[in-house]
């Protein structure tokens, strides 16, 4: 089991080496030079030669590339991250100042998932074929089919049309105001909860139907338990594990539509740091932030393989 | 050749009534692309200064936008570059991973080992993001876009396919031609790639729809196609530069991506059942051209990544 763990985690760990090769080489080969993202085309044409390496090496850019790589690895290892070519701030604050919104829209949105995916699987397992059954299948299919991001749109312009509402736009942590801030992130964690709900649904139904099927769960039923009882006590248990892992999974939907749907509700998370720091061409915050998701994803699917460790003793006692 | 797949056609529309109407439904989202020219009433980059948010009426079904621009004839044309954008990604992506995959499966060995960790470390990223910064990185416009998208493809592919390809790679034939002394790439190609074929056109419908929803939003967060070319992703993006976005602006290209990629991923579920080979042999004979009955092409086909919530 420990090794088991252990060899997981050293897989993980080569993983995301090989996420941050990817990612500097992807960012190094930008075509044309930084400064002109910098500064733009005119500001850039002003600057003095001497002038423009001089800022090239205040940026860390004129370094080769290994060196730049290692120095990256380095500000990573030291928690600095490095600073935005606009703002002047580092990446640190900057993760720690919008991080706790985005966190708190996928947790919420996870949590959401759960609450609504689960029950309403099992009422479409427990009643194939049935009417709540086909209502159930429609809305998953329907629901993994529409875009989160326009989703939320349609949210905000109807509160918008009908209530006169609108949702604080200014960065509002959960310590300081938790109305507020509750008001900031339920939108997208709904829109973002529903989508994979929709999964969650899909998945449960069809691996409860599976396990219901087997002897284990007729000896239940033989032996006079109550249909409830089977199905929570002796079928959902064993139906769970892939629903575990398929949640795992959706997480990388979460945080890659997360971007978009934050866009969509107007909320100063991570993901509109990450969508402004692109479009100006912020490389150092690019890079930190894709890794920084990209180690999120990482370690959830480790988490998910390690609680399926835990919960299925035939991999426990391996 | 004709009427059998005829026969199968019809089986298949009574069997799986809903993914048949999905299939319908894809096709006339082409055909109004391809048509576009034909189809849309007005220019869609033709500014109208008399007729700007206007919402919809008679004389513009869909309203008009900020500029006066007809946004039926917008999301007609939306179309056009949207389903290029996404036919050609997993016209790349998905077709090369799955080579790749094949390539995987057969050989195994040390290049097997290589190719399944560059993959997991292509899975890592979320598809949205990886997206993001390749187009970031070789630049905005169509060819950048199409990439940045197919890249998040490779792997689904790879993996998918490479299962398949490992269970052939045991089958009968494929020793019979080993045996007959016939080069690997030639097994390759000839005995292990037919078998491939079914789960790879369940995997390429599914992530059209994926495509699409990606290509959406990175013209949304408006790293995609830049304008004024309209995309249905641009077109949502240039819909809340008002302080009050208009609802039509809104509505009209949403529901195009929502119907669209419904009908695929509808399309998509209906070909998995029926190429199944323990619901129809016939079908997975017919697709894949061989002979050979039952192949093991009933891989397990999970749904593939769907990129952006």
């Amino acid at each position: 089991m420990q090794k088991y763990l252990l060899r997981r985690a050293l897989f993980a760990l080569g993983t995301l080496i090989g996420v941050s090769l990817i990612i500097f080489v992807v960012l190094r080969i930008l075509p044309g030079d930084p400064l002109v993202a910098i500064l733009g085309v005119e500001g850039h044409a002003k600057m003095a030669p001497a002038d423009r390496a001089v800022l090239m090496r205040d940026l860390g850019l004129s370094d080769s590339l290994p060196v730049q790589y290692v120095r990256w690895m380095r500000d990573i290892a030291t928690g600095e991250l490095g600073k935005s070519f606009f703002r002047g701030d580092t990446v640190r604050d900057l993760i720690l100042h919008r991080g706790p919104l985005s966190a708190e829209i996928a947790i919420l949105a996870l949590i959401i998932s759960w609450l609504v995916g689960l029950p309403v699987g099992i009422l479409s397992a427990t009643r194939p074929n049935g009417w709540a059954d086909a209502v159930v299948r429609s809305l998953s299919v329907l629901f993994i089919a529409v875009p989160g991001f326009w989703l939320g749109l349609l949210i905000v312009l109807a509160l918008l049309f009908w209530f006169g509402y609108k949702a604080p736009i200014i960065i509002v942590q959960l310590w300081e105001n938790p109305w507020q801030n509750f008001q900031l992130i339920i939108g997208p964690a709904v829109v973002l909860g529903l989508a994979q709900g929709a999964y969650i649904a899909r998945m449960s139904r069809s691996c409860l139907l599976e396990v219901i099927r087997e002897d284990y769960v007729r000896t239940a039923r033989a032996k006079g338990a109550v249909e409830r009882a089977v199905v929570m006590h002796h079928a959902l248990p064993n139906a769970l594990l892939p629903v575990i892992t398929i949640s795992g999974v959706l997480l990388g939907f979460v945080l890659g539509g997360s971007v978009a749907v934050e866009q969509a509700f107007g909320v100063p998370g991570l993901g509109r740091a990450l969508v402004v720091a692109i479009v100006e061409r912020d490389i150092v915050v690019v890079q930190n932030l894709v890794l920084l998701y990209a180690g999120i994803f990482v370690l959830v699917n480790v988490l998910v393989d390690m609680s399926y460790a835990w919960l299925d003793p035939r991999i426990r006692y391996q | 050749m004709a009427s059998p797949l005829l026969r199968e056609l019809g089986g298949f529309a009574r069997r799986n009534s809903l993914s048949f109407l999905g299939g319908v439904v894809g096709l006339l989202v082409v055909v109004i692309a391809l048509a576009a020219p034909a189809v849309a009433p007005r220019d869609p980059l033709k500014a109208d200064f008399r007729r700007m948010n206007k919402p919809p009426d008679a004389q513009s079904f869909f309203g008009t936008d900020q500029v006066g621009r007809d946004t039926l004839s917008r999301v007609i044309y939306g179309a056009r570059t949207s389903l290029f954008v996404a036919f050609l990604a997993v016209l790349l992506g998905t077709t090369v991973g799955s080579l790749w995959g094949v390539a995987c499966g057969y050989l195994g060995g040390r290049f097997d080992l290589v190719s399944q960790r560059i993959m997991e470390v292509l899975q890592a990223f979320p598809d949205l993001i990886l997206a993001m910064a390749i187009s970031m990185a070789i630049g905005t416009g169509l060819p950048a876009v199409i990439a940045a998208i197919a890249v998040t493809r490779l792997p689904f592919g790879g993996r998918v396919i490479r299962s398949v390809a490992i269970s052939v790679r045991e089958m009968p034939f494929v020793e019979a031609g080993r045996a007959a002394g016939a080069s690997q790439l030639r097994i390759m190609a000839l005995h292990v790639l037919p078998q491939c074929v079914a789960p790879y056109l369940v995997l390429a419908t599914t992530h059209l729809g994926v495509a699409i929803v990606i290509e959406a939003a990175l013209g949304f967060l408006g790293v995609g196609v830049p304008p004024p070319t309209p995309t249905w992703g641009n077109m949502l993006a240039d819909a809340i530069t008002g302080l009050v976005p208009h609802w039509w602006l809104v509505l009209f290209p949403g529901l195009a991506i929502t119907v669209t990629v419904l009908a695929f991923n509808l399309l998509g579920d209906g070909i998995r059942d029926t190429l199944d080979p323990k619901l129809s042999p016939a079908v997975l004979r017919l697709v894949t051209g061989s002979g050979r009955a039952a192949a093991p092409a009933a891989a397990p086909v999970g749904k593939p990544s769907d990129a952006t919530a």
